[in-house]
């Protein structure tokens, strides 16, 4: 089966210091594909990698970002534009944030459409109404009229999932987009969210550190810790069976509705050690041979 | 005084300014040049031996000084107007762009600004005076030439802290490339900041052309002026004081103005203070 997206050994370091450390990935078409770790594992600079926002004193030494078989990494700025939003695009971590809170949320739906479908100003809007009826928001003409300090976060992030939606990519990231919600929220979110995925055959990385939100709604499963993929499994068999100690550990560190009274135990210290002395050791081993 | 209230008191009286110096030969009741030698320092009409003729009195040469007020008004607001939205026009650009670009750009513009700002202002408008001559437009060019950098330090660092809004990485994430990201979410959120500063200079605009015809580098002697007007006046206060305190006090009251109008402006139109986040 060829990938949508395929990520091979993917190697960043931020002003010399390791962050990915040979990160390899891949989502099929129409795949919801979980991307888990605690925080500081690197998977928000996935994301960041793929849509090219890494922070500038990033260094990429190795690795292959393809996209429908093309070279992501490779893209020049106005290919990366033109794709952004259009083919691939974000749902951003907090919502309380990512609208520019002194634009009524109109022109910030219609830009997206406006720019890359080339809608005129009332078609972007006909459609705009359309993609917030699609995210249920009531109201949605006035909700054009609003800014975003008049809207809640759960409305906000129906917005962000709506101006995601809009150009109907084949891949949207989504980083942690459930994070900043209350639970009760982020229930809404995640059905939404898995709903319009399968009615547009949409895939999307899902980076969450969020073990049950994963069970929910995910696909297939990769872990991730000091920047290295230690498992990639479907979600069925990941939570069925988890081969990695590490795996392991981090579901008995998650509280389970279906086995309540069992006390969570921490990561054992002994498993993180080790996973961070293979991380350096592996590090050791790359600068040595960049010295040689 | 609420934000409400204070608007509504600085956007009469600017409109009231307005209205004084471009229909100033409707209202002044007295040519503003016209001499009456027999009625030198006459006082305003509420003193003792005030005469209705001349409701604020006359100055040595028996001028009208209402009438010398309203055509004064003129000057005022055209330097207040011009001066400071040119000077905010080209600060605000170049503050944008070192604030978005960075490095380079940036690095280049601050130590303009920088090398710019260590040069003493009278000295350098009095220096522009003497290459253009006097008038108006030297006390515009004066003012832009020295005001931009207050405008483009403010800007560039207000571009920095929205710069890192997460609104703004969501611009780019759509594929809005970088100008398109500037004008659609950074300059909305820099122009109530680029309002007040206009206000403001406004109000040092009308301040500094006062200070300029008051050392004889603005309009020519016999285009009435608040500054020139305290310039003569300085020489008879003991006898009549009030050919000092009446152009003196119109400054007062349209800079007051100007500040007034620009906080309500921001107030009024910016979301954000509307709804009590800022």
């Amino acid at each position: 089966m060829s990938a949508l997206l395929e990520i091979r050994d993917l190697r960043l370091a931020v002003d010399s210091h390791p962050i990915l450390r040979g990160v390899s990935l891949s989502v099929a078409a129409g795949e919801l594909c979980g991307l888990v770790g605690e925080s500081g594992a690197g998977k928000t600079m996935v994301g960041r990698v793929l849509l090219g926002l890494q922070p500038e004193n990033a260094r990429l030494s190795a690795g292959a970002v393809t996209f429908e078989g093309r070279d992501l990494l490779a893209l020049s700025e106005r290919e990366r534009e033109r794709m952004l939003g259009r083919e691939i695009a974000l749902i951003p971590q907090n919502p309380m944030t990512a609208l520019n809170p002194v634009v009524r949320i109109e022109p910030q739906m219609t830009d997206v459409l406006r720019m890359h479908l080339g809608l005129d100003r009332t078609r972007a809007r006909e459609r705009a109404l359309e993609l917030l009826v699609d995210v249920r928001l009531r109201e949605p003409e006035r909700v054009l009229r609003q800014f975003p300090h008049e809207l809640s976060g759960g409305m906000r992030q129906r917005i962000l999932i709506a101006i995601a939606f809009a150009c109907r990519p084949r891949l949207i990231i989504a980083d942690e987009p459930t994070t900043a919600l209350d639970v009760t929220v982020q229930k809404q979110i995640l059905r939404l969210l898995k709903e319009l995925q399968a009615a547009h055959g949409t895939a999307i990385l899902f980076i969450t550190h969020d073990l049950g939100v994963v069970a929910k709604v995910c696909d297939s499963v990769s872990v991730i810790h000091a920047g290295r993929i230690l498992e990639a499994a479907s979600a069925a068999r990941l939570f069925a069976s988890p081969t990695h100690p590490y795996t392991r550990a981090l579901f008995a560190a998650t509280p389970r509705h279906d086995r309540p009274g069992v006390a969570l135990a921490p990561i054992p210290e002994a498993i993180t050690k080790q996973l961070w002395d293979e991380a350096h050791a592996g590090d050791a081993l790359l600068r040595a041979a960049d010295a040689r | 005084m609420s934000a409400r209230l204070r608007f509504r008191f600085g956007l009469i009286v600017l409109a009231l300014l307005a209205l004084l110096a471009i229909a100033a030969p409707l209202i002044a009741p007295h040519d503003p040049l016209e001499q009456d030698l027999l009625n030198t320092f006459q006082p305003p009409v509420w003193m003792e031996n005030g005469a209705r003729a001349f409701l604020l009195g006359t100055d040595s040469l028996g001028r009208d000084i209402l009438s010398r007020l309203i055509y004064g008004a003129r000057a005022a607001i055209t330097v207040a107007v011009v001066a400071a939205v040119l000077a905010g026009l080209l600060g605000t650009a170049l503050g944008l762009l070192a604030g978005y670009f960075g490095g380079r750009i940036d690095a280049l513009i601050s130590r303009l600004v920088e090398i710019w700002m260590a040069f003493p202002p009278v000295l350098l408008s009095i220096v522009l005076a003497a290459v253009l001559g006097a008038g108006l437009h030297t006390v515009v060019i004066a003012i832009v030439v020295i005001d931009w950098t207050r405008f483009c330090r403010v800007i560039r660092a207000e571009v920095l802290v929205q710069k890192a809004q997460d609104y703004v990485a969501s611009a780019l994430t759509i594929g809005l490339g970088p100008m398109a990201t500037l004008r659609s979410e950074i300059v909305p959120n820099v122009a109530p900041l680029f309002v007040t500063l206009l206000s403001l200079e406004m109000g040092i605009a009308i301040v500094v052309e006062a200070i300029l015809s008051f050392a004889g580098l603005s309009v020519a002697n016999d285009t009435a002026t608040w500054g020139s007007m305290i310039q003569e006046g300085r020489q008879f206060v003991r006898q009549a004081w009030w050919l000092m305190a009446l152009p003196m006090g119109c400054i007062v009251v349209s800079v007051l103005a100007t500040n007034a109008f620009g906080d309500g402006v921001r107030e009024i139109a910016d979301p954000l203070a509307r709804s009590g986040q800022r």
